[in-house]
């Protein structure tokens, strides 16, 4: 991580303080006038990634921006869970429309800004994977390509976690969801094409695209901090696991997050116009297996007897990340 | 100013008068010369603050006019037909949210099977959104009605459809008033958001509510519209002493006064129907008119008190509740104080089909004599749909429908009639 001098996990410990660091690698989340732009009492299940990555992402935009920031939301969890009429969490201008039209919202936002002079006010779109890569789609890809000056925000939890967890186009394959059930010859979900967002928001050649998990708050606020600084279509894809939809115990969200990352199935890096500009390194390799099997939407895989075969095909789209990034320095 | 011009551009140009702020478009035939002749108005600097979207969908039209509006701007599109289905969620979204967009529906039929004529199909399968829905007769009236939507959903915090019928409005020119800029000025003030989007003042827009208070949060939506049929004829005539017409309203009554029969319709037909109605009146027919204006709300009131006196009543509508009839017709029902049994319905020009006067005037004489069934499909060729049932009947795979008429019909250029 370009950004960050001093490397943690040499303490043993992530959560060592700010006073390693200087003021302005501190954290936004450890500064006391942290905005909590998604308040505390809000209904999210305990554990969940996506209210963490919420609130990592929205506190420091709001920081980057002076306080200058509305949000547009596709329905999801986290709509539903910040929301409960007559309660709200947010402690910003914030919208919900509809599910499938969060970019396009965030476009009139912008447009209405930018006609009323008041173009430091900046604006975000947000929403879950089945928002972003399924139904909102069409949304976003008009966004990117009309370059409009919105940061779309993707709370990837690899199902559509609001309804019940059923499959979204970013569900990883094997994953069990209750419309890929972990019955049958080949239970879970398929092996498909997959449908890599990132890569696609690189295709349209905006301005800046980046992924980030919630395990490296640094790396996602300031991956969110420099989009700030960039005007035009920007795509941050945040991995936020679900404990309730990927069966991990709620306190393990972190660590399944950080297992992503480090078995090369989530690549983290950022891009700039279409090319990719920084990777996140991965320390040291490990086995797809550690991150699979802490979750039960994976339980079939490690049954009696275990599928092997299976493991080593999600082994080979670990490795293929590892090739195509570079992740591991040789 | 006294103008020969397109009915598209009419409307474009009394738009651009209004002041728009946010304008998203998406082609689709009727509507693309409206919003062609505004995104060349904007890139010219005709517009200098507004902005102009291309947008992917008509779903995303909808969606980024939600944004603009719930961020303060007055926004505004265009759409008509499959569009207007395409963005149909969004259309609700906006007047549950109470985002006074306005949108211009140049009314067009709904396929399958594909056909880009007009009738009302569009905007009347939008009739339950929440929206006010205003129906021009003419092009200055549509032109008009543009003037007067923005000032109604901005006082009322509401969405408002102005319809106008596809070609045969939107494609013709004709001699309209454009107004001044001063004059528009005067009578539109600024858009003044009841709720905006600002970090100075944070509000959640948009939350959701369970069944502890929806039926509140709708009737609420039911009360604004039931506040704007006490609102609009005030403005109408406001309107009238601004610029010196009588357009928008609720209703209009023509040669109603000592009326037997009076004939309900919205848009532009109404012209050919007064002149059927102007003709029969010579013959000393006592037949009038009532136009709808306004259809959504529904002016309950104003209907009942325009149709007290007549004896039969023909609604002639340009859709069609399939499986029902009439979709106007129902509602006139309701508002016509005597038996239901006296309300007719005529289902006309669907799909472009021309209706025309000979037509007119022989189902209008069929309502005097009493033999007008309750529901007539004006100018079927009956022979044709026969043959289509009998071969249904015939055969279980007898082929698609809209070809197989097409064929029946032998090859004949595409004609109105
Ligand atoms: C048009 C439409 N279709 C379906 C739904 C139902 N729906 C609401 S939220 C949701 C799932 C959201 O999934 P995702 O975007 O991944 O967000 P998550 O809840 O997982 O955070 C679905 C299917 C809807 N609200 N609107
Ligand atoms: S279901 Fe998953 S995404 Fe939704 S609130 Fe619970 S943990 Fe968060
Ligand atoms: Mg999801």
């Amino acid at each position: 991580m370009p950004f960050q001098s001093v490397k943690f996990y040499q303490t043993g410990t992530f959560t060592v303080g700010n006073r390693l660091l200087a003021p302005q690698e501190r954290s936004v989340q450890s500064n006391m006038r942290r905005t909590n732009s998604l308040n505390s009492g809000h209904r999210a299940c305990q554990g969940c990634g996506e209210a963490l990555g919420a609130r990592y992402a929205i506190d420091a935009a709001m920081d980057a921006t002076g306080n200058r920031l509305i949000a547009a939301n596709a329905t999801g969890c986290l709509e539903v869970f910040s929301t409960p009429y007559p309660e709200t969490s947010w402690q910003i201008p914030w919208i919900h429309s509809l599910f499938g039209n969060a970019a396009a919202v965030a476009t009139g936002i912008a447009a209405a800004l930018r006609v009323k002079g008041r173009s430091d006010t900046r604006v975000i779109a947000q929403g879950g994977d089945g928002g972003t890569t399924d139904i909102g789609f069409g949304c976003l890809s008009g966004m990117f390509e009309r370059n409009d000056d919105v940061l779309y925000v993707c709370y990837d939890n690899e199902a559509y976690m609001n309804t019940g967890v059923q499959r979204s186009s970013a569900t990883p394959p094997a994953a069990r969801t209750a419309t890929t059930a972990a019955v049958g010859p080949e239970p879970g979900n398929v092996f498909g094409q997959g449908k890599d967002l990132p890569r696609i928001a690189m295709a349209h050649g905006i301005p800046y695209v980046a992924t980030a998990t919630v395990a490296e708050l640094r790396d996602l606020e300031a991956k969110v901090c420099r989009a700030m600084e960039i005007r035009g279509a920007r795509y941050i894809h945040v991995f936020v696991p679900c404990p309730l939809g990927w069966g991990h115990a709620s306190e393990d969200t972190i660590r399944i997050s950080r297992l992503a990352k480090e078995t090369g199935l989530f690549p983290v890096f950022e891009a700039e116009h279409g090319e990719v500009t920084s990777v996140s390194k991965i320390r040291r390799k490990l086995p797809v297996e550690d991150y699979l099997r802490p979750q039960r939407r994976y339980a079939h895989l490690f049954g009696t007897p275990p599928r092997t075969e299976v493991v080593a095909r999600i082994q080979a789209i670990a490795d293929r990340n590892v090739k195509r990034y570079g992740l591991v320095d040789e | 100013m006294l103008k020969q011009i397109e009915g598209s551009r009419a409307v474009a140009a009394a738009v651009a008068l209004c002041r728009p702020e946010v304008i998203c478009a998406y082609p689709i035939s009727p509507q693309t010369h409206i919003v062609e002749a505004l995104g060349e108005a904007v890139k010219a600097g005709g517009l200098p603050h507004c902005e102009f979207i291309n947008v992917e969908s008509e779903f995303a039209a909808m969606s980024v006019a939600i944004g603009a509006s719930a961020a303060g701007a007055r926004a505004y599109t265009a759409t008509a037909s499959q569009g207007l289905l395409f963005m149909a969620e969004a259309v609700y979204n906006a007047s549950g949210l109470g985002l006074p967009i306005v949108m211009t529906v140049a009314n067009r039929a709904i396929g399958a099977p594909i056909n880009i004529w007009n009738d009302h199909t569009d905007a009347m399968s939008q009739r339950d959104c929440g929206w006010i829905q205003l129906f021009a007769e003419t092009n200055q009236e549509a032109l008009d009605l543009h003037i007067q939507a923005f000032r109604l959903g901005e006082e009322l915090s509401l969405p408002v459809m102005v319809c106008m019928d596809g070609f045969i409005l939107t494609h013709a020119y004709e001699r309209v008033d454009l107004p001044t800029q001063a004059q528009v000025d005067a009578w539109l003030p600024p858009f003044e958001p009841r709720q905006v989007l600002d970090p100075a003042e944070p509000v959640s827009i948009g939350a959701m509510v369970g069944p502890e208070a929806f039926m509140e949060v709708r009737y609420l939506a039911h009360a604004k519209q039931m506040r704007a049929l006490e609102l609009i004829p005030g403005w109408a005539e406001e309107f009238r002493r601004a610029f010196g017409r009588d357009t928008g309203g609720l209703t209009h009554t023509y040669r109603t006064e000592d009326a037997e029969v009076i004939v309900v319709a919205l848009g532009s037909v109404l012209g050919t129907i007064k002149d059927t109605v102007d003709a029969m009146r010579e013959g000393g027919t006592k037949i009038g008119v009532l136009g709808i204006t306004c259809f959504r709300p529904w002016p309950s009131a104003a209907v009942r008190a325009a149709l007290a006196g007549a004896r039969r009543v023909v609604v002639l509508e340009k859709s069609l509740a399939v499986g029902l009839g009439g979709i106007v017709s129902s509602s006139v029902r309701i508002s016509y104080p005597g038996s239901p049994a006296a309300v007719h319905t005529v289902i006309a020009g669907l799909g472009g089909r021309a209706i025309t006067r000979e037509a007119l005037a022989r189902v209008f004489a069929e309502a005097f004599a009493g033999t007008l069934p309750p529901l007539t499909f004006l100018d079927l060729d009956r022979a044709l749909v026969e043959r289509a049932l009998a071969r249904e009947r015939e055969q279980r795979r007898s082929g698609p429908i809209a070809e197989n008429i097409l064929r029946d019909l032998g090859t004949v250029a595409s004609r109105a009639g």
